[in-house]
């Protein structure tokens, strides 16, 4: 997994590359909290584009920062998710809570 | 049930070592006319019943996962084997939003019970866990 985070627009970026399962779900998780705390923004943004495989773990720490977010008083939301993970957020009910958009840009212009 | 084709793997109960057991898992599969799709629906299931193995069966610990892979004429089944503490209320666990760890959604079996055609466990406290999947496959029209 190669995890990348920027800031555009007051947004946290978080573009993910890999496998989202177990054994990145601890570095996974550290990158996303430490770039919000270090930022000090509230919304995040996952680009989604380059996860060709996503479980209920990967899941889990998706919904944490989605806790943690929302706490903040921000908003989560994702972008270009592939249909295989995109069938994982729906039967999780996951999509109830992430708002999806089809490109950065459309999501940056929204939030 | 004549069996086709058969596979066995043991792995350590490592985390680096669910991506290889789930990429394994689909090249089985491979040899069947599954929709790319059944086959991504194949590596969540074994990815969660591994992960399952190494989480809440080993505690992280070191322990031996055993991986069995058939293949017969109508079906493909993987039975994932943990030597590790065992379920104490396979009733429970099997509920959506179960977990043990606030972090995580508890949808493991939901995963399993959704992708596969047969979901089947066996536990027993300080024993381990068997956990049986069955996709069906196509009934391939003989020419």
């Amino acid at each position: 997994m190669n995890i990348v985070t920027s800031l555009k627009r007051g947004v946290l970026l978080v573009k993910v590359e890999g496998e989202l399962d177990m054994h990145v779900a601890t570095e996974f998780r550290e990158t996303v909290d430490n770039a919000l705390e270090s930022s000090g923004v509230k919304h995040v943004l996952f680009n989604l584009e380059a996860v060709k495989f996503i479980d209920s773990s990967g899941l889990g720490v998706l919904l944490g920062r989605y806790k943690k977010i929302s706490g903040l008083g921000g908003i989560m939301s994702a972008t270009q998710i592939q249909p295989q993970v995109l069938q994982i957020f729906e039967l999780s009910g996951l999509l109830k809570i992430i708002k999806l958009y089809h490109s950065e840009k459309e999501a940056l212009e929204c939030l | 049930m004549a069996i086709k084709n058969q596979i066995t793997m043991r792995i350590r109960s490592l985390s680096e070592n669910v991506g290889i057991a789930r990429v394994s898992a689909a090249a089985f599969a491979a040899q069947v006319d599954f929709t790319l799709n059944e086959i991504e629906e194949i590596k969540v299931a074994v990815s969660e019943a591994v992960s399952n193995a190494v989480i809440h069966g080993y505690e992280y610990q070191d322990g031996e996962i055993e991986i069995t892979m058939t293949l017969y004429e109508d079906q493909l089944e993987y039975i994932i084997v943990d030597h590790g503490k065992g379920i104490a209320d396979i009733a429970l666990a099997r509920q959506p939003s179960y977990s043990s760890d606030p972090e995580r959604m508890g949808l493991g079996f939901a995963f399993m019970e959704s992708f596969m055609d047969e979901l089947y466990i066996e536990s027993e406290i300080n024993k381990g866990t068997l956990v049986r999947m069955v996709k069906k496959t196509l009934l391939t029209t003989e020419h």
